[in-house]
């Protein structure tokens, strides 16, 4: 048991943990921090991995967006669902059967797979994966096409967002 | 037991944690409580992505710009929805996914 090791299994759980809370939680404002605290792990995880860029657009987008814009619409929908009621579906343990399915049914099928089991190749010693990884988005050579059609997506979400979130006050001017 | 984490750690992290969300999506009633999950899920797939990145495919950039991808894809999913529930929410007094059958046959 190296650190890492130990450090791994304590995000792992935690992240865990708030990930369940997250989808039984009732009353959904707490849903939504247990949201963070998950996505946080998830960042730690990233930067684990040695994506320390993710990492740190993990915790800018993600939570410093994703779960703003989450926390502002449960607070613009507030008080619809009343916290005594049940918040989960009537057949609710036909899915939770199914995932728990699913879950042993990805690991027994990758444990047959011969990769499983690598071990973390060292990274070569001038390896600057976020240089590589900037000139990789501008280059003609790799993704520049992917990276433009993501801005483009981008444009287009902001455009339907704002669509949507101005209906019903267009044309009263 | 080996000086690093096996890939099969993180996979079976991820696969929980994919789990986890789908059962968050399937299950809850309220419709922001359904893009949480999907947000649960598209971050197990990143975590799967960039450990096969580390793992198998290290000094290429394509892992990586994948997940560059996914994360644009979720930011854009997520405005148009929360913006979509809202607006639902404003004609209808509602956001349970349940109460919003107009199209049910």
């Amino acid at each position: 048991m190296t650190p890492m090791h130990i450090v791994f299994l304590v995000v792992a759980v935690v992240t865990l943990f708030a990930a369940g809370m997250v989808v039984t939680t009732r009353r959904m404002m707490h849903s939504a921090l247990w949201l963070i605290l998950a996505l946080m792990g998830v960042a730690v995880v990233f930067a684990m991995l040695d994506a320390s860029f993710f990492a740190v657009v993990q915790v800018l987008v993600y939570i410093g967006a994703i779960a703003i814009l989450i926390i502002f619409a449960i607070m613009l929908t507030r008080g619809v669902m009343e916290i005594s009621g049940p918040q989960v579906n009537k057949g609710w343990w036909l899915p939770a059967v199914g995932v728990v399915v699913l879950f042993l049914g990805i690991v027994v099928g990758l444990s047959q797979w011969g990769g499983f089991d690598t071990l973390l190749p060292a990274l070569p010693a001038d390896a600057n994966n976020i240089a590589l990884f900037g000139q990789a988005l501008t280059s003609p050579d790799s993704y520049v096409i992917p990276f433009e059609v993501a801005s483009i997506l981008l444009l287009a979400a902001l455009m339907g967002a704002i669509y949507l979130g101005t209906e019903g006050r267009r044309g009263k001017k | 037991m080996s000086p690093t984490i096996p890939l099969s750690w993180y996979l079976v992290f991820a696969a929980a944690l994919f789990c986890v969300g789908l059962f968050g999506m399937l299950a809850r009633k309220n419709m922001v409580a359904i893009l949480m999950g999907v947000e649960l899920m598209l971050n197990a797939v990143n975590i799967n992505l960039i450990a096969f990145w580390r793992y198998l495919y290290a000094p290429q950039m394509t892992g990586l710009a994948f997940v560059a991808i996914v994360f644009t894809a979720a930011a854009a999913e997520t405005a148009v929805g929360l913006a979509l529930i809202i607006s639902v929410y404003r004609r209808r007094k509602t956001v349970i996914a349940e109460e919003v059958n107009t199209l049910k046959g």
